[in-house]
């Protein structure tokens, strides 16, 4: 069944990096104003989700060459390995440590370890809801 | 941490390493890497001796679990030096013989050499822990290693069978034993041994005290292969030969025996550790020897003598326990029992260990151990055929070899039992001095078997898979040393009894002074008599063993302990499954019914009695007519959901309550939780639409037929969460934790995003374990989907 879907392709084609980028915004800001990884990874997941409906499994998968279930590993890694690295300064698991640092360029920036792991908490969202659609609309 | 405990995990520390000197080293045999540790260790141990014989236990503590009181106590006394003397040294020249043994082109070395250090870590962990809880640990870990090891030939259905049985056994006495330990910790509030002993009295008087000292017997009894658990043993033969002369016989299957002795200053008092353990030895004494001369595999004999000796030993632990329960009695009689016991467990070692490595190499050699396929080996293997001749006639108990001094010794102690002159024992006392001599005849006879069976008679070629020669000299150096030993102790037991056998002894019963004298010649008294009747009869039966073989045909099979083994596990196989599938029906719509017919079961039944119902609006907000109208949009939508036709329209239904929730959160003024809520709601709109498009098409647009039960609880499920949420907000049986987030948001966590700040930090621990929670969701419905299309296929 050949279907017309011209609109929602062409839309696609521009409204998807809307969402990447807002979700990249909504993953850094989550620090101070609402948002995180949970709902970046989700919003970046969903735009994957677009661009599944719009075109169809394979071409997706030309477009992004990734495997989820490594993505969700490395995630994991990100998380778990922020949390264990406290224990390598003689402080409980899941300490984190912040401060401010003088960047070039970019200027005086508050860094926080737990960016790193909300970036696991992101990576593994994303990898989960990619590897359960993935899957299941893989299924024939 | 000691030395000592470095010696006690240093084989765990090797056994890391095997895998990659396995696949460094290709061309050497892996063999030669883990031999120096057993050396090296012997020697070590070898440097407590004078210690351990002139002063107090050496005592090395390391905290391990300080929460529990478990401490990684290692204790070195003259019984724990013994076994881990027994380990090391057996474990030595095993491990050399192996070498032989396993091809290193044809085996899986890695592995079995994983397993065996595994083992004697382990090992050495039981004999020289005072901590209960970490002899435990050990104790069950060498049953694991057991089963690992018999299972090694995985690919053989008896091996995997006989893995299973001694797993099931020996775990299952080893559970018994952790009661018992538990038991002891109610009584005395610790798990250190030796303040267990220095508490005896207050145990002995105490009601749980014979609970306690049935479990841990029951641990010892299946360990030990004592009569009726002795089951496993001879299928354990399945292991290959190394792993049967180490483990199934000199080791393993002595942390029973090891136990036994361990606890015996705790229980030996009471009467009835000492009928229970003298009683089962005894039975397990004859009903080993007597099955062993019915067996045509050369392993199985020793299998079954060796569940025979174990019995002969636990037996004398018995009579032994006896010098402390009885006062008044002469103790020389009843100390010699122990005595006794812990000589013969030294002599078993080196015979056992012997007779095994033969029986391995004639089975190298010639490719089979049915007795009655070989024969006249002796000219081919003279070597061979000399240690098997020592190792048997030791067994057998016969001059100059060390088992007739052990075997005199055991004579000695039962025919004294009559002394004892207690529970009618003038009557049936009699009864031991009596099977442990018939139980000698037969181990006599299958002495003789083992030997002449084997090495004399005709050589029968044509049954034979390989020309069978002499084995190389590395294969016979292990045999060849532990037969010596059998000669050496022979002729001078005395070498061992002040430096070994005392401290031993001073161990098992810390009450009494020990001054061991073997001597060989004990002049005409009735225990020699004993002995040349075992052979003069024992040789008249032998000869005609054709005649009387019959009467094992008279034993029912059905009877057998095996086929009550059998058919109860096939019982518990069948019952469980049976069980399961009636609840297990594969619907996720009844397991739905199930999970939420408990939900609301047990959480309305413990809130109503608990009086924890309570609805209190008094301070509740207005409700305002905007939010009025959210309620109603999403109380249609649901109930529309009932009664639409496609299925497409019940999910963007379903999609109008999931947004409408989330017009609640921003009203509510929780944007973090109204933008989570879009994106999921969104994304799972998405997911039922794939979902769907792999529902039977046929069914598509059929509704489901009303059904009561579902209604009731659906209604169900509603009224409890409801009544529970306005619960919750009524009863503040807490103050709030949300002020202290409010205050530390930014101080403690540099963020100003509470919601945020709540998952990766302070409750990080919570967001860590659901990520992973997800992931193997994630993990499993891939697993599920992508299996059972490959398993369609």
């Amino acid at each position: 069944m050949k279907t017309n879907d011209l609109i929602l392709q062409t839309a696609t084609k521009i409204v998807l990096f809307i969402i990447v980028l807002f979700s990249i915004y909504i993953f850094f800001a989550g620090h101070y104003t609402p948002g995180g990884g949970f709902v970046g990874g989700l919003l970046t997941a969903g735009a994957i989700i677009l661009l599944l409906l719009a075109f169809d499994m394979k071409t997706v998968a030309k477009i992004l060459p990734i495997n989820y279930m490594t993505m969700t590993a490395v995630g994991l890694l990100f998380a778990i390995g922020t949390a264990a690295g406290a224990l390598l300064f003689n402080v409980p698991f899941l300490t984190h440590a912040f401060g401010d640092v003088h960047l070039p360029i970019l200027g005086e920036m508050a860094l926080h370890t737990a960016t790193i792991f909300d970036l696991g908490v992101f990576l593994v969202v994303v990898g989960v809801t990619m590897t359960i659609i993935q899957t299941i609309g893989g299924d024939e | 941490m000691s030395l000592l405990h470095l010696a006690i995990i240093s084989p765990f520390l090797l056994a890391v390493l095997v895998p990659i000197l396995y696949k460094l080293f290709k061309k050497v045999h892996t063999g030669w890497f883990i031999l120096p540790l057993p050396l090296v260790l012997f020697v070590y141990f070898v440097s407590f001796v004078s210690a351990t014989s002139t002063s107090q236990p050496i005592i090395e503590s390391f905290t391990w679990i300080e929460a529990l009181g478990i401490e990684f106590t290692a204790k070195i006394d003259g019984l724990g030096l013994l076994f881990a003397l027994l380990i090391t040294g057996i474990g030595t020249l095993v491990i050399l013989y192996s070498i032989y043994y396993l091809s290193k082109d044809k085996e899986k070395l890695n592995t079995f050499y994983v397993y065996l250090l595994l083992f004697m870590g382990a090992m050495l962990g039981v004999v020289l822990s005072d901590n209960l809880i970490v002899l435990y640990a050990f104790w069950e870990l060498t049953s694991f290693s057991s089963f690992l090891l018999i299972g090694y030939w995985y690919d053989r259905e008896k091996s995997r069978y006989g893995a299973q049985k001694s797993m099931l056994i020996t775990v299952f006495g080893g559970l018994s034993m952790l009661g018992g330990i538990i038991l002891l910790y109610i009584m005395t509030g610790t798990f250190s041994i030796s303040e267990i002993i220095a508490q005896s009295d207050v145990i002995f008087t105490h009601p749980l005290f014979v609970p306690a000292l049935l479990c841990i017997l029951l641990g010892a009894f299946t360990k030990s292969a004592q009569f009726p658990f002795h089951i496993w043993l001879p299928d354990a033969m399945e292991a290959p030969t190394p792993v049967s002369a180490y483990l199934h016989s000199a080791t393993m299957v002595k942390a029973g025996i090891y136990l036994v002795a361990r606890m015996s200053p705790v229980f030996a008092d009471h009467a009835l550790w000492l009928w229970l353990i003298a009683g089962f030895g005894i039975v397990t004494l004859f009903w080993g020897s007597f099955s062993a001369v019915k067996q045509t595999d050369l392993k199985a004999i020793l299998a079954f003598s060796t569940i025979s000796q174990l019995g002969m030993i636990m037996s004398l632990l018995g009579i032994g326990a006896a010098a402390l329960h009885f006062d008044g009695i002469d103790d020389k009689y009843h100390t010699i029992a122990t005595t006794a016991a812990v000589f013969h467990l030294i002599n078993h070692a080196t015979f056992k260990g012997s007779l095994f490595m033969v029986v391995g190499i004639v089975d190298h050699e010639t490719g089979t151990r049915d007795i009655r396929r070989l024969g006249g080996l002796m000219q081919l293997m003279p070597i061979t055929f000399t240690l098997a001749i020592i190792g048997s006639f030791s067994m057998a108990g016969l001059p100059p070899f060390n088992g007739f001094l052990s075997k005199e010794m055991f004579f000695t102690a039962m025919t004294h039992i009559i002394d004892f002159n207690v529970f009618q024992l003038d009557t049936w006392g009699i009864l031991f001095p009596v099977i442990a001599w018939i139980a000698s005849v037969f181990t006599f006879i299958y002495s003789m078997i083992l030997v002449f069976k084997t090495f004399t008679g005709k050589l029968q070629p044509e049954k034979l898979e390989k020309k069978p020669h002499e084995a190389p000299i590395g294969m016979l150096i292990s045999p060849i040393i532990l037969a010596s030993l059998v000669i050496i102790i022979g002729f001078f037991p005395n070498i061992l009894s002040v430096n070994i056998i005392e401290p031993a002894l001073s161990a098992i019963m810390p009450e009494f002074l020990f001054e061991v004298h073997i001597s060989f010649w004990h002049g005409f008294n009735l225990e020699l008599w004993m002995t040349i009747g075992v052979i003069v009869l024992g040789t008249l039966l032998y000869l005609s063993l054709a005649k009387w073989r019959k009467i094992y045909g008279l034993f029912p099979e059905k009877l057998a302990l095996n086929k009550a083994y059998d058919q109860g596990l096939l019982f518990a196989q069948n019952g469980s499954f049976k069980m399961t599938k009636m609840y297990m029906n594969g619907s996720i719509r009844s397991y739905l019914i199930y999970i939420f017919a408990f939900f609301i079961a047990i959480l309305s039944s413990v809130l109503f009695s608990q009086n924890a119902f309570k609805i209190d609006l008094e301070h509740a907000a207005d409700v305002r007519y905007y939010e009025v109208l959210l309620v109603a949009v999403i109380v249609i939508a649901s109930v529309a959901i009932l009664f639409v036709k496609s299925r497409l329209t019940s999910v963007i239904l379903l999609g109008t309550v999931g947004y409408t929730v989330a017009l609640f959160f921003v009203n509510f003024r929780a944007p973090d939780l109204a933008l989570t809520q879009l994106v999921i709601e969104t994304i799972s709109v998405s997911l039922f639409l794939l979902c769907f498009y792999h529902l039977p098409k046929k069914r598509n647009e059929e509704r489901m037929a009303f059904k009561a039960t579902n209604l009731v609880i659906s209604i169900g499920v509603g009224a409890v969460v409801t009544l529970i949420a306005l619960s919750a907000h009524s009863t503040k049986l807490f103050e709030s934790i949300s002020q202290y987030y409010v205050e530390n948001t930014y101080t403690e966590a540099a963020g100003k995003n509470m919601v945020n700040v709540i998952l990766v930090d302070f409750r990080g621990f919570d967001t860590l374990f659901e990520i992973v929670v997800l992931a193997i969701a994630s993990i499993g419905i891939y697993a599920m989907i992508k299996l059972r299309m490959k398993g369609a296929k």
